[in-house]
């Protein structure tokens, strides 16, 4: 079972819940099997292509999936996966 | 009508209240604050602007706060050097310093940012405020909260330099040392700030807070006469200094405070840490995460949370961005401080190195009127030097030991 902390803009989708448990092998499996558990959150998560969105920042036992396999990392028993939102301030020139 | 109207979505537009939110709950996009710039034109002038405080609050239109009352009143309206030797050892006819190592209370332009961010916090009701820091912004906040009688948490990495640990400890906050790197503190303190009702200046106040950077913008182009330089060269962490001076530069002439902006801006970071230089020298929008090595250590954000938008700026302005390496960081905080009396920390040291670059390729031009950020103060980062600046010479209290020493001839002396 892994654990996977939930980010406060997700948690309309977990009943409020901040961290839930999923069955899974890789992160690609993590986010179906969340979606099939709490319907929405992959929409959140990924673009129309299934890519990550370029502002989820995703965690792998503390350690950023960007330096691992991305999401095609590999997920074990007692892993602790943490979804945490890129905290940009962003600026547009649209003025 | 109030001038802020929402908070929106940078990348999908949906707009939200103005509340301590930082995230787009739809897509992830960052929220940013939209103002009511019609309303704010009918009363903003060059005039007011003058007659106002001499703080970042002389541009209180412009910031994301409701007013009248502003902690932090004495942040900003920094000198803006006129670097003669400078520009003449670098060959640059009209090269400025903006000088934040003297900004009030902490010599970092985070005094801006926080004053913004804490102002704002205690207009939405909250009692604690906390960071994630590389040690600026802590120090800030630190000294803020004691100030305004609010409770603060710093979190800053293990390895920071003990300056900036002490001018934590002195203001009495909780200062929370985290066994990691920024990126590691950045990220535990996300999830904190989910389970906590604290103003997180970068973190669920980071839309006004970011803000509060535009000032360097405003205040440059006032102490220039009104006008816009041709170049700005910028220290990069977030990457967020150099997107809010951009936008300060547009808001400007969107408002009619200046008639054009032709700046071309500029990223400056270092070798050890330099995942939006690298991106934008490789042509591409995106860039990769990093796990810093640098003695540039206010810079060492390895995954930058605006990189992105860095490096959109910085195409849109047909600017450059560059990088130097340890070693041309202590040479550029030795250049400046010998050439201009200023001593800036490591990021200082970034920016000249990287100015210094420019210059040399012929991507800033001799001609160009240029100002470089120097955003912190040396003092704090005594030990990225200590071993390059030699020692006093010791002498025994006689005339004969200093006369020896510096081989005085009758027509003065000479240096030993």
């Amino acid at each position: 079972m892994i654990k996977v902390r939930i980010p406060t803009p997700l948690r309309p989708l977990t009943k409020g819940l901040g961290e839930v448990d999923a069955q899974a092998h890789t992160i690609v499996e993590m986010i179906d099997t969340l979606n099939t558990a709490h319907p929405g959150i992959k929409d959140r998560l990924c673009d129309d292509t299934g890519e990550l969105r370029r502002f989820v920042n995703i965690y792998v036992n503390e350690e950023d999936i960007r330096f691992l396999k991305g999401k095609e990392t590999s997920l074990k028993d007692g892993d602790e996966v943490s979804i945490v939102p890129a905290i940009a301030g962003g600026s547009s020139c649209r003025i | 009508m109030a001038k802020m109207k929402a908070l929106v979505c940078r990348e999908c537009g949906k707009e939200y209240p103005t509340k301590a939110i930082h995230v787009c709950e739809m897509c992830f996009g960052p929220l940013e604050v939209k103002y009511n710039y019609e309303e704010i034109k009918k009363s903003i002038s060059r005039k007011k602007i003058q007659d106002g405080p001499e703080s970042i609050w002389r541009y209180a239109d412009l910031l994301p706060v409701e007013g009248p009352t502003f902690l932090g009143p004495h942040a900003g309206m920094t000198p803006l050097v006129r670097a003669k030797n400078l520009g003449a050892h670098l060959g640059l006819d009209e090269l400025y310093i903006k000088n934040d190592t003297v900004n009030h209370p902490t010599l970092s332009f985070k005094d801006r940012v926080v004053a913004v961010a804490i102002t704002r916090a205690r207009e939405l009701g909250f009692e604690t405020i906390a960071c994630a820091s590389t040690g600026n912004l802590a120090n800030s906040v630190a000294a803020h909260a004691a100030a305004a009688g609010m409770r603060a948490y710093v979190f800053i990495p293990g390895d920071l330099e003990a300056a900036k640990v002490l001018g934590n400890l002195i203001y009495k906050p909780n200062v929370v040392e985290v066994e990691g790197n920024y990126d590691d503190v950045n990220r535990l303190c996300s999830e904190i700030a989910g389970e906590h009702h604290w103003a997180f200046v970068n973190i669920n106040i980071r839309p006004y807070y970011a803000e509060g950077s535009k000032t360097l913008a405003f205040e440059t182009v006032e102490q220039l006469g009104w006008r816009t330089p041709d170049q700005v060269v910028i220290p990069m962490a977030s990457g967020s200094l150099l997107t809010k001076i951009w936008k300060g530069l547009h808001e400007m002439k969107a408002l009619g405070l200046v008639d054009d902006v032709r700046t071309r801006i500029n990223g400056a970071q270092a070798e050890g840490c330099s995942p939006i230089s690298t991106a934008f020298q490789a042509g591409r929008d995106f860039f990769k995460p990093v796990k810093p090595k640098t003695i540039a250590k206010s810079l060492a954000i390895g995954n930058p949370a605006d990189g992105y938008y860095a490096l959109k700026a910085t195409a849109e302005s047909k600017g450059a961005m560059d990088m130097v390496s340890d070693d041309e960081v202590v040479e550029g905080i030795k250049l400046l401080a010998q050439t201009e009396g200023i001593f800036a920390e490591t990021a200082g040291g970034v920016t000249i190195g990287v100015l210094q670059k420019l210059v040399k390729q012929g991507t800033i031009k001799k001609s160009d009127v240029t100002v470089a950020y120097i955003t912190g103060n040396g003092l704090k980062t005594q030990e990225a030097v200590i071993d390059a600046v030699g020692k006093p010479h010791r002498i025994q209290p006689s005339l004969v030991s200093f006369e020896k020493t510096f081989k005085m001839g009758k027509n003065g002396g000479g240096d030993a």
